[in-house]
């Protein structure tokens, strides 16, 4: 996973030519417990840095998703729409979340990699 | 020297006798109650003196003093209408449900394998408010219609995704809506335009979040609101109509009109109008609004077997999860409210409910037309129940002449008068007012019948109540026995102590609930005149001035109906402070983090900017964390919000600190007063910094939980905010000329269940409360001590102490064996229990408040049952217990799962079911077993189960 990016925010970003995917992570799945519930930013939404851009909620939380960078989303994820369970099978694979195409990729400079985001976690949990 | 029975319902109240207290300090290692509260009370804070309530006084002496009191207010035949109507309380109702311990002393049904019962009763209610309303969904209440519109206004505006900030709200609505959505909208950054909307709409230019409207308005005149409708949601905005259930049993539903949100009471399906309330109000909408919408949902899940279960559905909605992001900061409802008025549908049926509306609506319309005979005008012709007078120059004279002949009119203004009929009235007392009207007519008593006062455009044709549950139980031997059967399922105080941390689970006397149904305070009208209402004045007195010396402030206002409203309207008190002195930029509000979910939902509303102050290790606010914070927000403090004893159970020894600090930054300190329960005789909050506090009658002053309301959240003040206290635009005198305007629809709240706390405090007197507050933390801290070998406690105070509660450690067990708290919870079931807070306000704990009401044999059973599950656990270290199979992890167990043929567990059925003693001659059934809440979350289903589930469960 060395292409990954990692946020505070426990979301993950990978960047193919001028589109990043983001997702949440492992880690913060198993914050959240049986998500039961996702809402996405809709096709065409310009989103800032470290805004709010849509909502997952488990049975026991609920927790806004930010987006790690700026940028216009330019795909969803349908079928966590349609079963929100599926992000706790496979965050940082098949279930990730939406699709940005990005305004400036030095944003993702300041992000962690996977051992900062790893430590990290480990930090906050404890 | 008192007469010893004066102090009789001390001994009552208080679980414990003398030597069992003292036993208990022994063990604890003092000599004296005196002696432990000063080892637990903070010196600088502990107040040394006497309250001065007075001498404590007998169940039947204070019912004796209480009755003359309720003497006081006149009973006047009331036709005021405005939301607010007669009814009768079938008694079946009154008996079984709110007069009846099972059914009023039971818990927010948090833990649904113990709830089953009210669960089902609330998803009547919401069963109920769909039909009449046509919505997709509805919610299990809402504190009251002023309030409810006020939540429809908030869902409009989160879901509203355009840049406007415009409310439209109709002048056909009640005043005292207006009034309650006027101080809403304010901090929400709204603007409201008030306006007949049929001239209005059309002049906006601007988009709307949403518009308002009466249906039938306030006059009683039924206009079809489809063409405003429409207006508004071109405007973008969405429609919500406040309308009446009894009307809805022959008018259009608000959905075939095309509103969005429909809301209103349910005041008039059974509940006393009680001088303001309690009653339900009611709140649906289109599904695809359910994950905005405020309030408990009640929802249908299964259980570990695939069996159907009743749970809270959507909770992640709600303030307890989300916080300052939470769609409301509703946590007490009206829970016993809905109940009784689904029973109220479930007994009448659709054909009742029917009837009675026809009978209302043609007296109404018989009595107009003689007035018409008489040569009087109507404002309108189309009306259901409220027919409204041109009566111009001689208005004051009939409204007079009404006044002398002990009947309430409505005086609209100076030219029209108004009457509202109900199920109460009849065509004697319709003859009555004729006469007051001057007239020479009358109605015959069997006058024909024909509604044509109901536009036929706007005639219902969809049906309603077409459940079996509403058309089963009409006899009262087949309801008694509904009702029965459903109480049954539930846990409640008559049943074993509810440990419940935070929510003071107090002894709810018998003396104290006899009042409520007296009919000088069950039968007044909120907007009686304050002349007949000498009784309620002054009990409000007693209550204000007891509450006074109690907390130490000198403003009260008995106006919030629950805790969170009490925040709300507190902060808003201060936000209002800040703005007359030219510092409306005092906008952060900083809550630590273990701060009630409430908290933070609470300062969204009044519109401040939440900022979380870190707590330390020991459960304390964090000092530096909270000094640097109130130094970097030092120009825009607003407030701090802080709950003492904390919401952690200790009495922290920085409070005083804690509130200089917020003071010198010109900050106001907010205090939750959950937690007086602790405090009560023993420590002053208007003493030692705090500014403002809600107070939980419901706690700590012995209204029933009701199963999640009613409650009363009243605010105490100091002196300088004591001119921006809550006012009403009805009755005028009930707050401030500058107050902040209405928070709760009725002037004075729920005003006849503070007669409860009026009686609680009479009985106990000075001695008493002290006393209570004393046991309560010395049985907190037995069984602290009891429990503290087999689980850690989690914060202790000075000298070791806690407060009035405690809180156990799960976390380690849970990562040493997999049990979670969760799991402790619903083994504590198979003992006969209700568990404790869970995961709060610490994740992997509980909370334990058993209050100064349990007896030693109840506080040693339930501390030897912990024990006895933790004994369990070990077995599951040892590998005695399976991991996965054993009789924790599969709590708790059904008589149907015990007696069925195929048992394959590693544990025996007696392990299972009757793992204590005491079970055999007392043993709780649970009718469910654990409860899916995945499953309930991911099939979102909110209304009475298909008639062919039920019919199978009949079978």
């Amino acid at each position: 996973m060395s292409e990954f990016k990692f946020s505070k925010e426990h979301e993950w970003i990978k960047l193919e030519g001028e589109v990043a995917t983001i997702g949440i992570t492992k880690n913060a799945t198993e914050m959240l417990g049986d998500i039961v519930f996702i809402e996405l930013p809709e096709k065409g939404l310009n989103v800032e840095k470290d805004g709010t851009v849509g909502v997952i909620e488990s049975t026991k939380a609920a927790s806004d998703v930010y987006t790690p960078v700026s940028g216009e989303v330019v795909d969803i994820n349908k079928s966590i729409v349609d079963d929100a369970s599926k992000i706790n099978t496979d965050p940082e694979g098949n279930s990730w979340l939406f699709k940005l195409k990005i305004k400036d990729k030095s944003e993702l400079d300041i992000l962690m990699n996977k051992e900062e985001y790893d430590k990290f976690a480990k930090e906050s949990a404890s | 020297m008192l007469h010893n029975s004066q102090k009789d319902f001390i001994k009552r109240h208080i679980g414990t006798s003398k030597e069992e207290q003292s036993k208990m300090l022994n063990e604890l290692g003092y000599e004296s109650l005196d002696d432990l509260i000063k080892d637990t009370v903070p010196e600088k804070i502990h107040f040394k003196d006497e309250l001065s309530i007075g001498e404590p006084n007998s169940e039947y002496e204070a019912l004796r003093k209480l009755k003359i009191i309720s003497k006081k207010n006149q009973i006047y035949s009331n036709f005021i209408g405005m939301g607010y109507y007669g009814t009768y309380t079938p008694n079946v109702i009154v008996r079984n449900i709110l007069e009846n311990p099972g059914w009023y002393t039971s818990y927010t049904p948090y833990q649904p394998e113990v709830a089953q019962g009210r669960l089902e009763m609330l998803l009547n209610f919401q069963q109920m408010v769909i039909d009449f309303t046509g919505m997709d969904i509805a919610n299990a209440s809402l504190l009251d219609e002023g309030t409810a519109v006020a939540e429809a206004m908030s869902l409009s505006h989160r879901i509203n995704k355009s840049d406007s900030n415009l409310v439209f709200i109709s002048e056909n609505c009640h005043p005292q809506t207006i009034d309650v959505v006027k101080t809403r909208a304010e901090p929400m950054g709204l603007k409201m335009i008030v306006g007949n909307d049929k001239k209005e709409l059309d002049k906006l230019k601007e988009d709307l979040v949403c518009g308002i409207i009466q249906y039938p308005g306030t006059l009683g005149d039924i206009k079809d609101p489809s063409e405003s409708i429409s207006k508004i949601h071109k405007k973008k905005g969405k429609a919500i109509l406040a309308c009446d259930l009894l009307a809805l049993a022959k008018l259009k539903t608000p959905r075939e009109l095309g509103a969005d949100i429909a809301v209103g009471s349910s005041q008039r399906f059974g509940i006393p109008m009680g001088y303001g309330g309690p009653h339900a109000a009611f709140f649906a909408t289109k599904d695809e609004f359910k994950r905005s919408m405020p309030g408990r949902i009640i929802g249908v899940s299964v259980d570990r077997h695939g069996n159907k279960a009743y749970r809270l559905s959507l909770q992640t909605r709600e303030q307890h999860i989300r916080r300052d992001k939470a769609t409301s900061n509703i946590c007490t409802a009206q829970a016993l409210l809905a109940i009784v008025s689904a029973a109220y549908a479930i007994y009448h049926g659709p054909e009742g409910i029917r009837a009675i509306s026809e009978r209302v609506s043609q007296l109404a319309k018989n009595f107009s037309d003689k007035l018409k005979q008489s040569g009087y005008k109507l404002y309108s012709d189309s009306f259901f129940d409220t027919v409204t007078i041109i009566t111009k120059d001689k208005t004051e004279q009939i409204y007079n002449n009404a006044l002398d002949n002990k009947v309430n009119i409505r005086k609209v203004n100076s030219s029209m008068l108004s009457i509202s009929f109900d199920e109460k009235k009849n065509v004697y007392r319709a003859n009555q007012l004729l006469k007051i009207f001057n007239c020479t007519e009358s109605i015959k008593e069997n006058p024909t019948e024909s509604l044509s006062n109901l536009p036929k455009s706007l005639l219902r044709s969809s049906k309603y109540l077409e459940h079996p549950i509403f058309n089963t139980y009409h006899s009262e031997t087949e309801m008694v026995r509904y009702l029965k059967k459903l109480e049954n399922k539930d846990i409640s105080l008559n049943r074993s102590m509810i440990a419940l941390g935070s929510c003071t689970m107090k002894l709810n006397a018998v003396a104290e609930m006899i009042p409520i149904t007296w009919r000088e305070f069950a039968e007044p009208h909120p907007f009686a005149p304050i002349e007949q209402m000498d009784g309620f004045r002054t009990l409000f007195t007693d209550l204000k001035n007891w509450l006074r010396s109690i907390t130490g402030f000198s403003g009260v206002s008995l106006q919030p109906n629950a805790g969170a409203q009490g925040e709300y309207a507190g902060l808003m008190v201060i936000r209002k402070y800040h703005s007359e002195r030219s510092e409306s930029n005092r906008n952060v509000c900083l809550i630590p983090s273990s701060a009630h979910g409430t908290n933070p939902a609470s300062a969204q509303m009044a519109g401040m900017k939440v900022v979380v102050v870190n707590c330390d290790k020991d459960g304390n606010v964090d000092y530096e964390d909270l000094k640097n914070k109130a130094e970097k927000h030092s120009e825009n403090l607003g407030a701090l919000m802080v709950t003492y004893p904390s919401t952690h159970g200790v009495f922290e020894e920085k409070i005083i600190d804690i509130c200089e600090l917020i003071h010198k930054h010109r900050g106001q300190v907010y205090m939750d007063g959950a937690n007086l329960n602790a405090l009560v005789g023993i420590s002053k909050p208007g003493n030692f910094g705090p500014d403002v506090c809600h107070i939980n009658l419901h706690k700590t002053f012995s209204i029933p939980h009701g199963g999640g309301g009613p409650g009363m959240g009243p605010i105490a003040c100091k002196k300088h905010l004591e001119i921006y206290l809550p006012s009403h635009s009805v009755i005028k005198d009930c707050g401030p000329a500058n107050g902040i305007g209405a928070v709760s629809a009725a002037p004075w709240g729920s005003s006849s269940i503070l007669s409860i706390s009026w009686m609680y405090i009479k009985m106990m007197g000075s001695d008493g409360l002290k006393l209570a507050t004393q046991n309560a933390i010395l049985n907190a801290n037995y069984v602290a001590k009891k429990l503290k070998n087999h689980f850690p406690i989690l914060y202790a105070g000075k000298n070791g102490n806690v407060a009035h509660e405690c809180i156990i450690d799960i976390r380690t067990i849970k990562s040493e064996t997999g049990v979670t708290e969760e799991d402790i919870a619903k083994r504590l079931v198979d003992f006969g229990f209700h568990a404790p807070t869970m995961s709060w306000p610490v994740p992997g704990t509980m909370m334990i408040e058993p209050t100064e009401s349990e007896s030693l044999s109840e506080l040693n059973r339930f501390c030897d049952t912990l024990i006895k599950i933790k004994s369990e656990i070990d077995k599951i270290i040892s590998g005695e217990f399976d991991k996965i199979d054993n009789p924790i992890k599969n709590a708790p167990h059904t008589d149907l799962e015990l007696t069925s043929n195929d048992w394959n567990h590693k544990y025996s059925r007696e392990e299972a079911a009757y793992p204590a003693k005491f079970l055999k001659a007392n043993k709780f059934w649970p009718p469910v077993a654990r409860v899916d809440n995945v499953y309930g979350d991911k099939n979102i289903y909110c209304t009475c189960p298909s008639m062919d589930e039920f019919k199978e469960d009949a079978a």
